[in-house]
């Protein structure tokens, strides 16, 4: 899982209101090169809940002292968004959790898929 | 052979002439609505003649020889089981001459008075539909045994014992039934393999069989004979012979008078064949596990004119049918009993295949669930990697979607099964997820965004995205409450302005005359692969009025209309709620049994494969879009039918 996938999801368990961001409780971390595209990247940038990506970057230990708002012109900084780059879409949990904030409830993640299913009474 | 003619001159012509020409006018009604044809009052070398017709009983060669009284017939049409026939004469003189003699006349045929009425029509509707081929695997061999075996056999049929010693005794209203080596029960349509009858196969039989044998027909002989006495009138309702208790190629003689027999498949072709005296009909394949067959019970038959005694298909060539009349037929059937289930491909007629009970549709929610857990999920579970293995070339229609993306667009699949779609545009971001663990995996392995969640509630942020998909799987959920559920909660994701593309498989496999990859795929591929279908031709209903399961007569044991059907991969579908199976190759699962395993996955594992059965909901047309319109804040922005799929593309709109 990225950290890019990780900014979408949110916990879905029946009655929470603030399901999000789901805290990563890592016990593998990967960190694989993608080729870097500077547009893509600050395409993304907009469409990010970015205190949440700070959040989950933080928490895999892949922070690179990146600030806690975003700042402003980011288009034409290259080292900016390089390193947004390496957090969204190099850095990969492969064995954890995430936790739902609310209810506690924790959603295994192996091989690098999250399982997101829940019961029947928690749906 | 024909019943004595008897042709009575018209007299006081004056009030007969009255009745005649009320009787006239209400015939060219009558055929202006049924036959979209119009006579006309002008002389014509084209005559119809009412009454004249197989369907009331006149057959060929009496109406011909009546004809002749008005000239030169060049042609006579008569069309299966139609009350008319049209005649044209050499000449209009010829027309107009018969007109004069003829209109009127009583015949006297099968012991009943027909009274001819004739009118005028301008031209002749000769259109012979085509040829239609045998069922697949079917043959009739003509003269298989002589005059002598066939009395031999005759006489091998001790109709006065034994009785006593069937275990279920029941009643054949329509002929006499007599088994040897089993006997074939008809309160379950099925055999007991573990009671033979004493004394096996009569030892007449043994040439024949050895014949059959050597000719290739068989690979093993029979053991199992049912000889069947039809008096002339009585038949036999259309079925096909129970699966599990007998094996592929069954055998039948037909001693003592020929028979038409009527073939039927699912898809509602039928085809009618003359199975003559002292012939042998083959049934392998196809015809043996698929088509219906059936004897009508009736006194004549519609038999091609010209070769009267031949075998084979009774063709619509309406210038070349009589009537036949039937004697009384004696058939030998011989069949090897099965030992193993049954694992042909055709699971909507197989008793070895079907689910072990079958479930009901749901109404409840909690039963919705239970059934797509079990005929859903768990199915996509087994047969991930073989089902993956047969999904890779992406629709295009859904590639042309994805590729109309604007670069940096967020996209989420839902159910993407092993994420064929996930890589199709790289300028945007794409996140998939599937109720199936293993699929997911195996989106992982390919270096895809995946996660495992139900379509029904799915861990995403609200309003987030500018686009999602679903193909091919708001068909699996089992009620029409949970398809709209999944609707809304696809666009529950999208941004105002975000658009969704669905995709479910539809019940309507042609679309502008068009058969679906699906139906066009070769039958041995059994697996199927949604986005190609089935073709509607007829409501495929008479499958139900047929004795699907059983053998020769009792009216089978009925299917109960809540309980879902299994459809037979590339036919039509025979209603909108059904379960389509799978056959699992190979595969790491193969060898894996349990206890509690049902005799259909043994039977499957008997030859290394199981057969898996998928709920599906096929669509009718406009009915995703129906349902889209229920969900709030959503335009249809598109709809279209693609290979077998009704499709939509909607648009949030606030």
């Amino acid at each position: 899982m990225k950290l890019l996938t990780h900014n979408m999801l949110t916990s879905h368990v029946k009655g929470v209101t603030k399901g999000y961001p789901l805290l990563i409780k890592a016990t593998e971390v990967k960190v694989n090169e993608v080729e870097f595209n500077p547009q893509f990247v600050s395409r993304m940038i907009p469409k990010l809940e970015w205190s949440a990506l700070i959040q989950a970057a933080e928490g895999v230990g892949h922070r690179q002292d990146l600030p806690d708002t975003l700042v402003s012109n980011y288009e034409n900084d290259e080292d900016f968004l390089h390193k947004v780059h390496r957090v969204l879409l190099e850095v990969e949990v492969i064995e954890g959790s995430l936790q739902c904030p609310e209810s506690g409830r924790e959603f295994p993640i192996s091989k690098g898929v999250p399982n997101m299913l829940l019961n029947e009474d928690e749906s | 052979m024909e019943a004595p003619v008897e042709n009575v001159r018209r007299e006081k012509k004056s009030k007969k002439e009255l009745k005649v020409e009320r009787r006239e006018r209400k015939t060219q009604q009558t055929l202006l609505r049924h036959a979209g044809l119009s006579t006309t009052q002008k002389p014509s070398q084209n005559l119809v003649v009412s009454n004249g017709g197989l369907g009331n009983g006149v057959s060929r060669e009496l109406l011909l020889e009546v004809l002749k009284e008005g000239g030169a017939v060049k042609s006579l049409l008569m069309p299966p089981n139609k009350p008319y026939a049209y005649v044209t004469y050499a000449s209009v003189e010829d027309g107009q001459s018969a007109h004069r003699l003829l209109n009127g006349r009583v015949l006297r045929s099968q012991g009943q008075e027909v009274t001819l009425y004739i009118s005028y029509v301008e031209k002749v509707d000769s259109e012979v539909s085509g040829v239609s081929p045998l069922p697949s695997g079917l043959s009739v061999l003509e003269e298989f045994i002589s005059v002598e075996e066939e009395a031999l056999l005759l006489q091998a049929v001790d109709w006065t014992s034994h009785t006593e010693e069937l275990t279920v005794q029941k009643e054949l209203k329509n002929r006499r039934v007599k088994h040897y080596g089993y006997e074939f029960r008809y309160d379950n349509n099925n055999v007991d393999k573990d009671k033979p009858l004493p004394g096996g196969l009569p030892p007449e039989c043994g040439a024949v069989l050895q014949k059959c044998l050597s000719e290739g027909h068989i690979s093993v002989l029979p053991d199992q004979l049912t000889v069947n006495q039809y008096q002339s009138g009585q038949g036999i309702p259309p079925h096909v012979d129970t699966h599990s208790p007998f094996e592929d190629t069954i055998l039948s003689l037909s001693l003592g008078a020929k028979t038409v027999m009527d073939f039927r498949h699912p898809d509602g072709r039928s085809v009618a064949v003359v199975l003559p005296r002292r012939s042998l009909l083959v049934m392998k394949g196809e015809s043996r596990y698929l088509w219906t067959h059936g004897i009508t019970p009736r006194k004549f038959d519609v038999v091609p004119a010209s070769d009267a005694e031949g075998s084979g298909v009774v063709t619509s060539d309406p210038s070349n049918l009589t009537l036949s009349r039937r004697g009384m037929r004696t058939s030998f059937t011989f069949r090897k009993i099965r030992h193993a289930p049954c694992n042909c491909v055709y699971p909507s007629m197989c008793d070895s295949q079907r689910p072990p009970s079958p479930p009901s549709l749901p109404v409840a929610d909690s039963d919705a669930c239970r059934l797509e857990t079990q005929y859903v999920h768990h199915v996509y579970e087994e047969i991930s990697a073989h089902f993956s293995s047969t999904r890779h070339a992406p629709w295009p229609k859904v590639r042309d979607f994805l590729l109309s993306l604007r670069p940096g667009d967020m996209l989420a699949d839902i159910g993407c099964g092993n994420g064929k779609y996930l890589g199709i545009n790289p300028q945007i971001v794409t996140v998939g997820c599937d109720r199936s663990v293993n699929l997911v995996g195996i989106c992982a392995e390919r270096g895809f965004q995946a996660f495992v969640s139900d379509a029904l509630n799915i861990p995403l942020r609200s309003s987030s995205f500018d686009a999602c998909i679903s193909i091919a799987v708001i068909h699996h959920f089992s009620t029409k409450e949970r398809r709209l559920a999944a609707v809304e909660e696809l666009v529950r994701l999208l941004k105002v302005g975000g658009r969704a593309l669905i995709y479910v498989w539809a019940k309507e496999q042609e679309y502008n005359k068009q058969k679906s990859k699906y139906l066009k795929t070769n039958k041995n591929q059994e697996n199927t692969e949604e986005g190609s279908g089935s073709e509607e031709r007829k409501p495929v209903q008479e499958n139900r009025e047929c004795n699907v399961s059983g053998l020769e007569e009792q009216p089978a044991e009925k299917v109960s209309e809540t309980k879902l059907s299994v459809h037979t991969n590339r036919t039509v579908f025979a209603s909108q709620d059904l379960l389509v199976p799978w056959h699992l190759k190979g595969g790491k699962n193969g060898g894996v049994e349990t206890a509690c395993e049902s005799e259909d996955r043994a039977a499957a594992t008997s030859r290394q494969d199981r057969v898996f059965h998928r709920y599906y909901h096929v669509f009718q047309h406009r009915e995703l879009e129906e349902l889209c319109c229920l969900v709030k804040n959503v335009k249809v922005r598109e709809s279209y039918h693609d290979q077998g799929n009704w499709c939509v593309v909607l648009e949030k709109t606030q």
